[in-house]
């Protein structure tokens, strides 16, 4: 080439060198983390103080139980946010799939996974269906999984006639989901940590999770760079139907029977109340499994010191709103985007 | 160059200038962000009375000082006077107060409602209870067009929506001007990017009448003829320190330059052709949505121009090819083999890259990283099963940095934080560590400075050199002139003509992007 141009300055290398030990310390636990664990001592430190049973392990135990299927949720909640959609169905596919786990599990003559087969084979499909109608139906996600709230919880209704169904108990696999223990801990916080895990390295160390971030960042650029974004959105969703399938089987090994309504109703605020609070930013392209789960964890010590003081549910309730909001609050101020009119 | 420096008759000083000694001055300034020292110790008066053009590459760091300005940024050292006292900016509304404005080069307009209420909108005249005064504000909007001498060119009832780009600016400058204290300060930032050289002279006119009532214009600007014709004060700002301050009398182009980018920098690019008769991309009659009949090859090593004015349907034709818009009719081949079309994916495996015209919209993912930038298209390369080789990773956006020169703390940095010069190395990056076979690039040096300008006109010839075959699309005609080794023009969809590098002016080109209805064939036929 012959331009006449000589080349260009040395970059100087006051703006190459690296960032301090200290500031690199931050940006590896993140300064979002940072405040939420300091959230969690200060939780499990005032309960601690009003309870003496609180911190024990026994009752650590109890809150890591509770917290697992909102946990489960949670974990997929972040996926499906960090893509740039939002899933507020997920509690009402857990419901049609503990009662799917449990009706199948009876009909096969008490084959445990036979009826785990069918729940996740339903939740695959629900899960596709939210993503087809979403990408394809071009409909909005909050919408679209409004609708399924509604419309999934109706399907478990039908299914079940309203009622709890069959009794899996008396069955050694569900037994053990529910009730068993490895190496001193319950065996559904076991899932939950094998599955978080599964997700965070999916998100963090493969190509399928980089072009995640990719698709929720900036989805025109994401296409632009031969990213297929419809094949990750309709996959992603179809993940979260598999994973709020096995929260519904963990739900019926937990309660016995399978739950249309009972214990799912409510767990899609809960698990978007936690991605929210953990840091996942709800335009898309931000988040980590870490983040998430220790916002689990914060707000299953809350929610069982609260219970301990006999606080009353219903302000529960209005707390858990109320955390939600604040947490998103939080998050668009430090995006330093201007008031005005409709958040985008 | 020749040297108007006036705009219009209007500007021309009165006998009763201001007192040039008051206005703004910033003292000592300095801003750090993080690593970045985006503003170093710089000490500059901002006279009443007088244009002060800031001049500097992207990154130089005049967004920071008018942020600063405008009390959008804190310093983190120094201070600014206002005729001689500190002021305190802590937010855009004490800067406000204080008499300091700023035009954004985005004016930002409400569509629905007429100029009268978008000029005072927030600050709207009541009667009681809370319905509009419709006499008050017709009053008002009268007058002050009037005062400002905008009133035959903005028509009070017209709506945002209706308003040309012009006026659109018109209405920020006026928002600038009116009510609450009296503006001292005004910086306009690259205001004229988008207006017609008629508007820009209504624009100039304007600035002088700023001057003479005693006003402190800031103008921050790329155009050299611009700052000729409007500045009194030149004052150059290269990697967030302030290299110096000229008088526009006797100061030259060439000196600014040099002082911009550190070198002395030729303002003709002149490449040495190196293409070769092998056809790599051959389209022939591709229609689309926007454009018709298209037919066009280009070789190995070559560059072919693609020339047209702003909707000749150029942007429409590289998605096409890049396969992220739907292809009506035609063919296109790559190498001999045809290219799939309607899946981006495809096309990239195939060998043809393309860096889009907007590259925050449709190139970069602002938040993430550097490497992730630059990875993104070939991650299926660096993995193993399906887990991302990171150290790999490292080293190919290390390896990609260094080659472009981007200018980046390091390849963990965000690249929302670096300028848009070293944001379109970025992208370039991408496709570079891609190895594309055709590199499609769309205005790849828009909005971004001349130092970074002949950096990746070097990129490109690189890339011609190794036989790459590129399609680059620019609104800025020297630069096709210098670049290209064919001009292909556009008009409305169509191709219009093809000039061949002895053949191409800048006349030629014109009249071929704007010649009237010159093919009544069929879709297809034109060539």
């Amino acid at each position: 080439m012959t331009t006449a141009t000589t080349p260009p300055a040395v970059p100087d290398d006051e703006a190459r060198r690296r960032p301090a030990a200290g500031t690199a310390l931050l940006s590896a636990v993140g300064g979002q983390n940072l405040s939420l664990i300091g959230a969690l001592a200060a939780v499990l430190t005032v309960f601690g103080l009003l309870n003496d049973h609180y911190l024990s392990l026994t009752n650590m135990q109890v809150i890591a139980e509770a917290a697992t299927i909102t946990g489960l949720l949670a974990v997929v909640q972040t996926v499906v946010i960090i893509c740039g959609g939002l899933d507020i169905s997920v509690g009402s596919q857990a419901g049609v799939a503990s009662v799917v786990s449990a009706m199948a599990f009876t009909s096969t003559g008490s084959n445990a996974f036979a009826g785990m087969a069918a729940a996740v084979a339903v939740g695959l499909l629900v899960g596709v269906l939210n993503g087809a109608v979403i990408v394809y139906g071009r409909v909005n996600p909050t919408i679209a999984t409004l609708a399924g709230l509604a419309a999934y919880k109706g399907l478990a209704q039908l299914l079940s006639d309203g009622r709890a169904q069959g009794y899996v108990l008396n069955d050694a696999v569900f037994v053990f989901l529910g009730r068993g223990r490895i190496a001193g801990l319950p065996v559904m916080v076991w899932i939950l940590v094998a599955v978080a895990l599964a997700v965070h390295v999916l998100l963090t160390r493969t190509d399928i999770g980089r072009n995640i971030y990719a698709v929720g960042g900036n989805d025109t650029a994401a296409r632009l760079a031969g990213i297929d974004i419809n094949k990750y959105l309709v996959s992603v969703y179809a993940l979260i139907g598999a994973v709020a399938a096995v929260a519904g089987i963990l739900l019926t090994a937990r309660t016995g029977s399978g739950q249309p309504t009972s214990g799912s109703e409510g767990l899609e605020l809960k698990a978007i109340t936690a991605a929210a609070l953990g840091g996942c930013a709800l335009k898309g392209g931000k988040g980590t499994v870490g983040g998430t789960l220790l916002a689990v964890a914060l707000l299953g010590a809350l929610e069982n010191g609260l219970t301990g003081q006999g606080i009353n549910s219903f302000w529960q309730n209005v707390a858990q709103g109320a955390l939600l909001v604040v947490a998103v609050v939080v998050q668009q101020r430090r995006t330093g985007e201007r008031a005005v009119g409709l958040p985008a | 160059m020749s040297r108007a420096r006036r705009a219009t008759p209007h500007s021309r000083p009165p006998a009763g200038r201001p007192d040039p000694g008051a206005g703004a001055r910033v003292e000592g300034l300095t801003k750090r962000f993080g690593a970045v020292q985006a503003l170093s110790d710089v000490t500059l008066d901002l006279p009443g009375g007088r244009v002060t053009a800031l001049m500097g590459e992207n990154g130089a760091g005049k967004s920071t000082l008018l942020k600063i300005l405008t009390g959008d940024h804190r310093p983190t050292g120094g201070r600014v006077l206002l005729d001689g006292r500190p002021v305190d900016l802590r937010s855009p509304a004490d800067a406000r107060a204080a008499g300091i404005r700023i035009i954004p080069q985005e004016p930002e307009i409400v569509p629905h409602v007429p100029v009268a209420e978008n000029v005072y909108v927030g600050s709207l005249p009541r009667r009681a209870g809370r319905r509009l005064d419709r006499a008050e504000l017709r009053r008002r909007i009268v007058a002050d067009l009037d005062r400002l001498g905008f009133a035959d060119v903005l028509e009070p009832d017209l709506l945002g929506s209706q308003l040309t780009a012009a006026q659109r600016q018109l209405v920020e400058i006026m928002r600038a001007l009116t009510g609450g204290s009296a503006a001292r300060v005004i910086a306009f930032d690259e205001p004229t990017s988008s207006l017609s050289e008629h508007e820009v002279d209504a624009l100039f006119a304007l600035i002088g009448r700023l001057r003479e009532q005693g006003v402190a214009v800031v103008y921050v600007s790329h155009r050299m003829q611009e700052i000729f014709r409007l500045a009194d004060r030149i004052a150059v700002l290269r990697d967030g320190a302030l290299v110096g301050v000229r008088d526009a009398g006797t100061t030259t182009e060439h000196e600014l330059v040099r002082l911009m980018v550190g070198r002395d920098l030729s303002t003709v690019f002149v490449r040495r052709p190196v293409v070769t008769d092998r056809v790599v991309l051959d389209v022939r009659g591709l229609t689309t949505d926007r454009v018709r009949g298209i037919d066009l090859r280009v070789h190995a090593g070559e560059v072919v121009g693609l020339a047209g004015l702003i909707g000749a349907g150029r942007s429409e034709l590289a998605l096409a090819l890049a396969g992220d818009l739907p292809v009506r009719s035609g063919s296109v081949t790559l190498d001999g083999k045809p290219l799939p079309s309607g899946r981006p994916g495809a096309v990239i495996r195939a060998g043809l890259g393309l860096a889009p015209e907007e590259r925050k919209a449709q190139a970069l993912f602002l938040h993430r990283t550097v490497r992730d930038n630059i990875s993104v298209a070939v991650l299926e390369r660096l993995r193993r099963f399906r887990f991302v080789r990171r150290a790999a990773e490292r080293d190919l956006a290390q390896e990609y940095t260094d080659r472009l020169r981007v200018r980046t703390p390091s390849v963990e940095h965000e690249v929302r934080k670096l300028s848009g010069g070293n944001q379109q190395k970025v992208v370039l990056a991408r496709w570079l560590a891609r190895r594309p076979k055709v590199l499609i690039l769309d205005e790849p040096t828009r909005g971004i400075d001349v130092g970074a300008k002949a950096e990746i006109y070097r990129i490109v010839a690189d890339l011609a050199e190794q036989g790459v075959a590129l399609l680059v699309i620019s609104s800025e005609l020297p630069e096709l002139l210098g670049l290209a080794d064919r001009i292909v023009v556009l008009q409305n969809g169509r191709t219009t003509g093809e000039l061949s590098r002895a053949e191409a002016t800048e006349e030629a080109v014109l009249a071929l992007a704007m010649a009237e209805d010159i093919s009544t064939s069929d879709p297809g036929a034109s060539s």
